[in-house]
């Protein structure tokens, strides 16, 4: 078991003048829309539970509307809950002071935002800055500081100028170095990448997926994109109307979509491409055939199986053989589950 | 018997007249509140005087040293100030040239009053009107409560105001200073308010996410942002100032505004025309020059590739 960083506990957040008094409705069943047609409040997050490990990347999943930034701004508490309890590093954020809440946004946890929100009426080096300014650090010591991480994400040379001089994807560049200067541990990043075109949003994975190999910050990453989120996600929760509808490893919840919400939202991946063959590997199995990573993808491992006329592969981690799967089990993976909690138990 | 029963004549109501009080009644309440305000103000009259001595001081040392500076070296100030902030050869050209006119035409010492009045007029409602917009920010209620306030102080008409001032300080350059900032202020407490409420609230909730405390957010986010509507509240207070001139002369304060009463009243067409024409011209250079300044505080928000 990793350590965990971030610990949600029960957590509720309802909308409106008497969050507080709706509870007991919510508890005893109520429904968002019941609780918006009866009580003009909204339910924004019902009962989440999520363990985030230390030093890797969480992924937090839904459609438009189920929560996703209500949640994450919990953790930082920009947004206070209704109910439940927020716990960094042991200590429950919901129950501290002014005072330390300044202090935990200022060391703990920095955010970076979907529109960027940088300062329009700071130099570039001075939004890098700003976090360390607040922290109380001074000009000569912060101004190399936010450089070096300026540099770091590829903005040398545009330290004198403003943001809207730039374009959305330097933007955003400024928007993690900003984050990243202040050297806190907890990264939340809200849908950070969701506002630049494609080719954009790859290289910017590319850069936390780099600066992630050296820095090992637990990273909290909202997306409503699938292909992001397996591409970067070591973990996965799925939110829907506030609820978690499931939450495990990307190609757990590949295999075993727990209802018809997560397999719709899977429906269109490339299975062959993201699926690994260890994660179908089975410690029974017998097929002979060639030896191969438990990361190598199924699409890999299916050509490989075809070219050497093999039953299957030998699935090793670490140079350990751990299993084998047949070509069976492999196409059965690649097949499109139904929500069907049998069926799906069968493809294995 | 109680005060209604005594001024309403109940056995005489009727639709077609309307029940007003009895006449001697009338004159009752208003005798008691002339004779209270009355006796307040020959209690706290001189109190209130020694409260604004020092604005008063202030008032008379600026126009002294603005009398008492060589006219080459304030025409030059005053281009000076005006490209400082218009950036503009042109405008601070126009400023100069309107004062030497002024100037030449006899108007220099009321002219150098108007300044000092409407300049001090303007400092204090900067130095009040600021604070208390940023308080009208921070909460509903406080908004709530200034905004019919500052309503009141902009209709109200201005001689219902000007009279207790004269009752409690008498006649001359602090009931004027008065005046002209309960005139004046309201704009610039809008404008703190409504430039401080309409900064972006993502970029607020970055400041937040950062750890900022209020005094962070405001001076290093909320403040700079918002100083484009500052500064239109600053514009406009001036204007009003300028547009208060006249009328402040009515109670004794000396400047163009004088001339043009005295013309008003003795219909030299020429005098009036004259020194409204100089009170004009102020009010042209000043919006113009703090106008310029106000656009170029926004220079961050042009996008393109200057640099
Ligand atoms: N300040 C608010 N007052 C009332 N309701 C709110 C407020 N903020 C969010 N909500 C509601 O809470 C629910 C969750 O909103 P949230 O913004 O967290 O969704 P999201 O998953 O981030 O969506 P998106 O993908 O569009 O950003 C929505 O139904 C939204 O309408
Ligand atoms: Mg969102």
């Amino acid at each position: 078991m990793p350590d965990i960083k971030i610990q949600i506990k029960n957590l509720y957040k309802i909308f409106g003048a008497n969050d507080k008094k709706m509870l007991p409705h919510i508890e005893s069943g109520m429904g968002k829309t019941e609780l918006l047609d009866r009580h003009a409040h909204v339910l924004a997050l019902s009962d989440v539970n999520i363990d985030i490990p230390a030093k890797g990347i969480q992924v937090i999943m839904g459609l438009s509307g189920s929560g996703k930034s209500t949640l994450i701004r919990h953790i930082n508490r920009l947004i206070e809950p209704t109910s439940g309890q927020m716990l960094v590093d042991g200590t429950d954020v919901l129950g501290m002071s002014d005072n330390e809440l300044e202090n935990f946004r200022r060391f703990k946890a920095s955010m970076v935002f979907q529109n960027f929100a940088l300062f329009p009426h700071k130099t570039i080096l001075e939004n890098g800055m700003y976090g360390l300014k607040v922290q109380g650090v001074k000009d000569e010591q912060a101004k190399p500081q936010a450089q070096k991480w300026l540099d770091r994400v590829g903005l040398s040379g545009f330290e004198d100028r403003y943001p809207a001089q730039l374009s959305g994807g330097m933007q955003q560049r400024v928007g993690l170095a900003r984050a990243l200067s202040t050297d806190a541990d907890i990264l939340l990043m809200d849908e950070a990448f969701s506002a630049l075109d494609p080719l954009i949003r790859t290289d910017m994975q590319d850069v936390l997926l780099d600066l992630q190999k050296e820095l090992h910050k637990t990273v909290v990453f909202i997306t409503h994109d699938l292909d992001e989120a397996l591409r970067i996600g070591d973990n996965i929760a799925i939110l829907r109307d506030g609820e978690v509808v499931q939450q495990g490893n990307p190609q757990e919840i590949i295999l075993n979509p727990a209802d018809e919400y997560v397999s719709d939202f899977i429906q269109d991946i490339n299975r062959p491409r993201v699926l690994q063959i260890g994660s179908i590997a089975d410690p029974k199995n017998k097929s002979k055939g060639p030896s191969m990573d438990a990361e190598t993808v199924v699409e890999d491992a299916l050509q490989e199986v075809i070219a050497t006329k093999a039953e299957g592969v030998k699935v090793t981690q670490n140079g350990k053989l751990i299993g084998a799967a047949s070509l069976e089990q492999m196409i059965h993976a690649i097949a499109r589950p139904t929500a069907d909690k049998k069926g799906i138990e069968s493809y294995r | 018997m109680s005060f209604f029963d005594r001024c309403v004549e109940y056995d005489k109501l009727s639709i077609w007249k309307f029940p007003a009080l009895e006449k001697s009644c009338l004159r009752d309440v208003k005798k008691a509140t002339d004779e209270s305000f009355k006796s307040f103000s020959r209690e706290y009259g001189e109190l209130m005087e020694t409260i604004f001595d020092p604005l008063l001081y202030f008032l008379i040392w600026f126009e002294k040293l603005l009398n008492n500076t060589p006219w080459p070296i304030i025409v030059l100030i005053v281009g000076g100030l005006a490209y400082l902030g218009s950036r503009s050869w042109k405008l601070s050209a126009g400023a100069m040239i309107s004062f030497l006119l002024i100037g030449y035409l006899g108007m220099w010492k009321n002219t150098m009053s108007t300044v000092a009045l409407i300049s001090v007029a303007t400092l204090l409602c900067i130095v009040l009107g600021i604070p208390l917009g940023v308080w009208m920010s921070r909460s509903e209620r406080v908004q709530r409560i200034i905004t019919p306030i500052l309503d009141i102080m902009q209709t109200i008409p201005i001689f219902v105001y000007l009279l207790p001032v004269v009752m409690l300080l008498g006649i001359g350059k602090v009931p004027g200073l008065i005046a002209v900032c309960v005139y004046a202020m309201p704009p610039i407490i809008r404008l703190t308010n409504l430039g401080l409420r309409l900064v972006d609230k993502d970029i607020l909730e970055a400041a937040d996410s950062f750890g900022s405390n209020y005094r962070q957010r405001l001076f290093n986010v909320q403040f700079p942002l918002a100083l484009p509507n500052i500064f239109a509240g600053v514009n406009q207070t001036i204007m009003m100032a300028l547009a208060m001139v006249v009328i402040a002369s009515m109670i004794g304060v000396k400047g163009l505004g004088m001339p043009v009463l005295q013309s008003i009243q003795n219909q030299y067409l020429a005098l009036g025309l004259m020194n409204g024409l100089a009170i004009v011209a102020l009010a042209i250079i000043f919006d113009r020059v703090s106008q310029q300044y106000g656009k170029r505080l926004q220079r961050h928000r042009e996008g393109g590739h200057d640099a």
